[in-house]
C-alpha cells in the first residue's frame, strides 16, 4: 500500500490556499442531509462539532465524561501559541513553522506544520470573540509569554488555566448548537468499535456507561478526536479516563498507527511519592520563564536547598545550553534531569527530583507578580506536597505527558480508511518526534475550527447522504464482537485487579520504552508484555455486571488495549535505529549525550498496519521530504 | 515522610436511581498521609474487589481540581473540610490516624443518583445551553486586539470563568439553588464587551431554565461560596440579579 499524504502542489506558503481554492464544496442546503459522528469533546472534537454544526451538518457528539466540558483538554495549563507578533519581537508565521518542525526534530510533514502556523492567528481571534478571558496588559491588549524551544514570546494564556478557558469556549459553542438542535450530545458513552461498510467508515458502536447498553450509530463520516495514549504508562499527567481504545479499535479495523514510540516526557512534574499513586501532576512549562532549574554540585548533598550556597549549585540547563537556558525543549530538559539524577545529584527523599527555584524571580519582580502569573499552579503544588513554593524551591521530575504518535492521517486529516478523520492528539500529524509547549492546544483547535470544515466537505461532496443504516451485517458483527469481548473480560474472574495489571504494564513501558531506550531492553520487554497480556486474560478480576455503571469494566477494556499498543510502541522503537526528539536510543548519542539523528535512513513516518496478529504488524514508510528547511542538528546551546 | 494511618469510612451505597440507599462501614488500614482522598478510595476499592464486593463508584478524571468530575460530600461538607479544594485535591495529611470519615453523594432534586457517589448533573449543561455563550460562528472574528478590554474587566471575567461546573454550590445550598453556577457564567460574559450584545437574552433564558430544571431559589445563605473549590464570589449572584432586572426593564422576553 502506498501512503498518499495528499499534500497540495505549489510553494509551501500557498499550499493551503491552493487547497481551499480547489476543494469541492457541499452546498448549504445539502449540508443538513449529512450526519457526522464526532467522538470526543476535547479541544479538537468540541471545536469540530461546533463548527460543523454551524455550517449546517447534523452532528452527533460522544464523550466518556458526564459532560462535554470535562474532556482532558480542560487540564491544559500554560498556553497556546500563535504567530501574532504582538510583542514585536520578530515572530512570523515562518518562524512558528520553523520552530515547530525543528522542535519535532524533523520528523513531521512540512506542509501540515506550515498550515498549522498559518492558522494559528485565526484561533486567537475566534477564542477572544467567544469571550475567552486571555491575560491582558494594562492597556487592554493581549499579553504573551515564552515557552520552550522558542526565542520569541508567542504564547497566549489565561493564568495557569488556558486549556480550561479554551475548552469552555468550544463547549459553549457546542452548547449553542445543541440548543439549536444541530448537535445531539451523548455523554457517558464509550466508543468500542468502528463500523466500516464498503470500505468507508460509516458508524460506531458505543457502550452507554450508565446502563451498559451497546448502541449503534450511523453517519456519513466519523471524526475521531479521542486524545492521546499517555496512560499506557499508568502514571502520567493525563486524566484517568484518557485512553487509546477508540484509536486502537480503528487500528484493528485497518487504520494505520503512526510513530507510536514518539511519546513525550515532560520535565516538570511533581515527583512520585508512593505505590498508591494514581497519577502525576504537571507543573506547567511556563514556570520555566521565571523558575531556575538546579541540583547541588556534590552528589548526595544532604542540606536543605536554602543552605546550599550559590557557588555550590549547578544550574545545569543554563550551563549546558546558554542560549536557551531553562527554556530548552522538553525532551532536552527531561534527559538533562535524568542525567543529573543518574549521577546521584538528585534531591528529595527518593533522589529522583531536581529543584525549580523561584527565589531570584521573587526578589526581582516581587511575590505579587509571581502570584499573578502562576498563582493557581503554586496553590496546586502546595495542596499536593504540603510545601510552599514561595518559600522553598519546587521539587520536580519528568513524567509522561503527551503522545506525538497516533493514527496516520493525510493532509486532509483522513486516515487510510475513507471517511475516518482523526483530529487533535489522536492523530500523529504535526509534532514529529517532540512537541513544543503550547502547540497541542493550537493543533487541536486548528484541526477542529479551521481544517476539518474544509476537508470534510471535500470528502462528503462526492457522496450520497444517509445511504446506509444500522441494520447492516457490519453493524451487527461489530456489536456482537464488542459484547463478546465484554463477556470474556467478565468471565475470567481471576485474582489480580485491573489496576495491578495496569501498574505492572506501566512499569515495563516506562523502564524500557520511556526516557531512554536500548535495543536490548526493547527486545527484552516484548516478551514481558506478551506474558503480562496472557496473564491478564487468564487472571484478571473484574467485579460487577455488564449492564450497570461499572468503572472497573471500562478500565479493563482500556488496559487490554494498552497492552497491545505497548508492544507496537516497542516494535516501533526497535525499528528506529536513531535518536530523534523524544525517542532517545542510548546507542545513538554524541559524546556530550545529545541525540544523534540519522536522516539518511530514518526521515520517514513509521506507519503500522494491523495484520490480524498483534505481534506481527506490517511497517509502511511515508518518506518525509524537506524542500524548505535544511535538516541540521538541533542545537539549543 | 509519609505516615501510615488507619482510616474508617462510612460511605453511601446505592445501586441505582430508584434503589434504596444505605451507609456501609469500611476500614482502610494501609492509608498514608501523602495520599489524596481519591487515592484512599482507590485503595479501598482494590480491597473490596479482592474481597469479592462491588467497589464504590465515584466520578473522577483529572485529579487536579479542574475538570469538575469529582464531587462528594465529606463529613457533611461538599468537597470536604479544606477550603477552596476539590475532593481530588484533598490530602490525607489533614486527617489523623483512626479518624472516621463520612462520604455521601451530592444531594439535590435536580441531581438524580446514578450509582453510589455518582450523580447525574446534566441539568447544569442544559442551563448553559439556554444561553451561556457568545453567538459567534467560526471564521468571522475580528483581530483579537481589535477591541481592547481593560485588564480589570478581563481579570474579573476570568475569576468567574474559573468555575469548574462540579455542582458543589448546588449540593451545599439548603434550597439546591444553581444561582452561583448560573451567575458565574452570566457575570463572566457580562464583564466582557464580547458578551454584551446578548446579555439580556442570556440572563433571561438561563434564569428561566434554572427554575424549570427544578433548582431552588437563592435566599442568600452563601453556603455555595464557602464550598466552591475555585472560590467564585457570590457577587456573581448579585450581577445575575442586576442583569435580570435590567433585561426585564428593557422589556426582554424570550
Ligand atoms: C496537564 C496537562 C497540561 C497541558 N498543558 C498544555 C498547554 O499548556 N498547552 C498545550 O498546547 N498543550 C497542553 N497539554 C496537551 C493538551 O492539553 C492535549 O494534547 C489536548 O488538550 C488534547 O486535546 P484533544 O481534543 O485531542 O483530546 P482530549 O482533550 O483528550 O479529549 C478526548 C475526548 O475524547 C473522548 N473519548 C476518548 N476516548 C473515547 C471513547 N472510546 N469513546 C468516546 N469518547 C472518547 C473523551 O471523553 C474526551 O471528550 C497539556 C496536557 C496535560 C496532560
Ligand atoms: S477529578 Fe477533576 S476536579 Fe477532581
Amino acid at each position: 500500500m502506498i501512503l498518499d499524504s495528499k499534500v497540495p502542489a505549489g510553494p509551501l506558503q500557498e499550499k493551503w490556499d491552493n487547497y481551499k481554492n480547489s476543494v469541492a464544496l457541499v452546498n448549504p442546503a445539502n449540508k443538513r442531509k449529512y450526519t457526522v459522528l464526532v467522538v470526543g469533546t476535547g479541544l479538537a472534537g468540541g471545536s469540530a462539532a461546533a463548527s460543523l454544526a454551524e455550517l449546517g451538518y447534523n452532528v452527533k457528539s460522544f464523550c466518556i465524561q458526564d459532560s462535554a466540558r470535562r474532556a482532558h483538554s480542560i487540564a491544559a495549563q500554560g498556553g497556546i501559541n500563535a504567530a501574532k507578533n504582538y510583542p514585536n519581537d520578530g515572530d512570523t508565521v515562518w518562524r512558528l513553522f520553523y520552530d515547530t518542525i525543528k522542535g519535532g526534530d524533523y520528523r513531521a510533514r512540512e506542509a501540515n506544520v506550515y498550515r498549522l502556523a498559518q492558522i494559528s492567528n485565526s484561533i486567537i481571534d475566534q477564542c477572544v470573540a467567544q469571550g475567552v478571558p486571555f491575560a491582558r496588559e494594562y492597556g487592554g491588549l493581549l499579553d504573551n509569554r515564552s515557552f520552550g524551544g522558542a526565542q520569541v514570546s508567542r504564547t497566549f494564556y489565561s493564568r495557569g488555566q488556558t486549556g480550561q478557558q479554551l475548552l469552555l469556549g468550544a463547549y459553549q459553542a457546542m452548547a449553542r448548537q445543541i440548543d439549536a438542535g444541530k448537535i445531539e450530545m451523548m455523554p457517558r458513552r464509550e466508543m468500542l468499535d468502528l463500523v466500516v461498510v464498503d470500505g468507508r467508515a460509516r458508524g460506531i458502536i458505543t457502550r452507554n456507561l450508565v446502563t451498559g447498553e451497546l448502541e449503534r450509530h450511523v453517519g456519513d463520516a466519523v471524526l475521531l478526536s479521542t486524545g492521546g495514549y499517555g496512560n499506557v504508562y499508568y502514571l502520567s499527567t493525563n486524566a484517568k479516563n484518557s485512553n487509546v481504545t477508540a484509536a486502537w479499535r480503528c487500528h484493528k479495523r485497518g487504520a494505520h498507527f503512526a510513530n507510536p514510540c514518539f511519546t513525550q516526557i515532560h520535565p516538570t512534574c511533581i515527583p512520585v511519592s508512593g505505590d498508591y499513586q494514581s497519577k502525576l501532576t504537571l507543573m506547567s512549562e511556563s514556570l520555566r520563564n521565571d523558575g531556575r532549574v538546579w541540583v547541588p554540585k556534590e552528589t548526595g548533598d544532604p542540606r536543605p536547598p536554602s543552605e546550599i550556597p550559590e557557588d555550590e549549585r549547578d544550574y545545569y540547563l543554563e550551563r549546558r545550553y546558554p542560549s536557551f537556558g531553562n527554556l530548552v525543549p522538553r525532551d532536552v530538559a527531561s534527559r538533562a534531569a535524568k542525567a543529573v539524577t543518574d549521577q546521584g545529584r538528585g534531591v528529595g527523599e527518593t533522589g529522583l527530583a531536581v529543584y525549580l527555584d523561584f527565589r531570584d524571580a521573587i526578589n526581582r519582580l516581587g511575590k505579587n507578580v509571581i502570584e499573578e502569573r502562576y498563582g493557581n499552579l503554586f496553590e496546586m503544588y502546595e495542596r499536593i506536597t504540603g510545601e510552599d513554593p514561595y518559600q522553598v524551591p519546587m521539587s520536580i521530575f519528568p513524567a509522561v505527558h503527551y503522545t506525538m504518535g497516533g493514527l496516520w492521517v493525510d493532509y486532509e486529516l483522513m486516515s487510510n480508511i475513507l471517511g475516518l478523520f482523526v483530529l487533535g492528539e489522536a492523530n500523529f500529524s504535526d509534532h514529529g518526534a517532540n512537541r513544543l509547549g503550547a502547540s497541542a492546544l493550537m493543533q487541536g483547535l486548528a484541526d477542529g475550527y479551521f481544517v476539518i470544515p474544509y476537508t470534510l466537505g471535500g470528502y462528503l461532496a462526492g457522496m450520497d447522504a444517509g445511504d446506509t443504516d444500522t441494520n447492516t451485517a457490519e453493524f451487527a458483527q461489530a456489536e456482537d464482537e464488542s459484547r463478546a469481548r465484554i463477556d470474556k473480560l467478565l468471565s475470567v474472574q481471576g485474582d489480580k485487579t485491573v489496576t495491578e495489571f495496569h501498574r505492572e504494564l506501566g512499569r515495563l513501558v516506562w523502564d524500557h520504552v520511556g526516557m531512554s531506550r536500548t535495543k536490548e531492553g526493547l527486545q527484552g520487554v516484548l516478551s514481558e508484555i506478551q506474558r503480562l497480556r496472557e496473564e491478564f486474560w487468564e487472571n484478571v478480576r473484574i467485579p460487577g455486571t455488564p449492564d450497570t455503571f461499572n468503572k472497573n469494566l471500562e478500565f479493563a477494556g482500556r488496559v487490554a488495549d494498552f497492552m497491545e499498543l505497548a508492544e507496537l510502541m516497542a516494535l516501533d522503537a526497535i525499528d528506529r535505529d536513531e535518536s530523534c526528539g523524544a525517542h532517545f536510543r542510548e546507542e545513538y548519542q554524541s559524546p556530550e549525550g545529545e541525540a544523534l539523528r540519522n536522516d539518511d535512513d530514518y526521515a520517514y513516518v513509521a506507519s503500522w498496519e494491523y495484520t490480524g496478529e498483534v505481534s506481527k504488524p506490517k511497517l509502511h514508510k511515508e518518506e518525509l521530504e524537506f524542500e524548505n528547511v535544511k535538516l541540521t542538528t538541533r542545537s539549543y546551546k | 515522610m509519609a505516615d501510615r494511618m488507619t482510616i474508617h469510612l462510612k460511605i453511601w451505597r446505592q445501586e441505582g436511581p430508584d434503589a434504596p440507599g444505605r451507609f456501609e462501614r469500611y476500614t482502610v488500614e494501609d492509608a498514608n498521609s501523602h495520599m489524596s482522598f481519591l487515592e484512599l478510595l482507590d485503595v479501598l476499592n482494590e480491597q473490596l474487589i479482592r474481597e469479592g464486593t462491588d467497589p464504590v463508584e465515584f466520578d473522577h478524571d483529572c485529579r487536579e481540581g479542574i475538570c469538575g468530575s469529582c464531587g462528594v460530600v465529606i463529613d457533611g461538607i461538599a468537597h470536604g473540610p479544606q477550603r477552596r479544594t476539590s475532593a481530588c485535591q484533598l490530602h490525607m495529611r489533614h486527617y489523623a490516624d483512626g479518624d472516621t470519615i463520612v462520604v455521601e453523594p451530592w444531594r439535590a432534586k435536580a441531581f438524580p443518583i446514578v450509582r453510589d457517589l455518582v450523580v447525574d448533573r446534566a441539568a447544569m449543561d442544559r442551563i448553559v445551553e439556554a444561553g451561556g455563550y457568545v453567538s459567534v460562528d467560526t471564521g468571522g472574528a475580528p483581530d483579537a486586539n481589535a477591541i481592547p478590554v481593560p485588564k480589570v474587566s478581563s481579570d474579573e471575567a476570568f475569576d468567574y470563568a474559573a468555575c469548574i461546573g462540579c455542582g458543589a454550590c448546588i449540593a451545599a445550598c439548603p434550597n439546591s439553588s444553581a444561582s452561583l453556577f448560573t451567575g458565574a457564567k452570566i457575570a463572566h460574559l457580562a464583564a466582557l464587551p464580547q458578551g454584551h450584545p446578548e446579555r439580556a437574552r442570556r440572563v433571561v433564558r438561563m434564569v428561566e431554565k434554572m427554575e424549570a430544571e427544578g433548582f431552588g431559589d437563592c435566599s442568600n445563605h452563601a453556603e455555595c461560596e464557602a464550598v466552591c473549590p475555585k472560590g467564585i464570589s457570590i457577587s456573581a449572584i448579585a450581577t445575575m440579579r442586576r442583569e435580570y432586572m435590567k433585561a426585564a426593564f428593557a422589556g426582554q422576553d424570550v
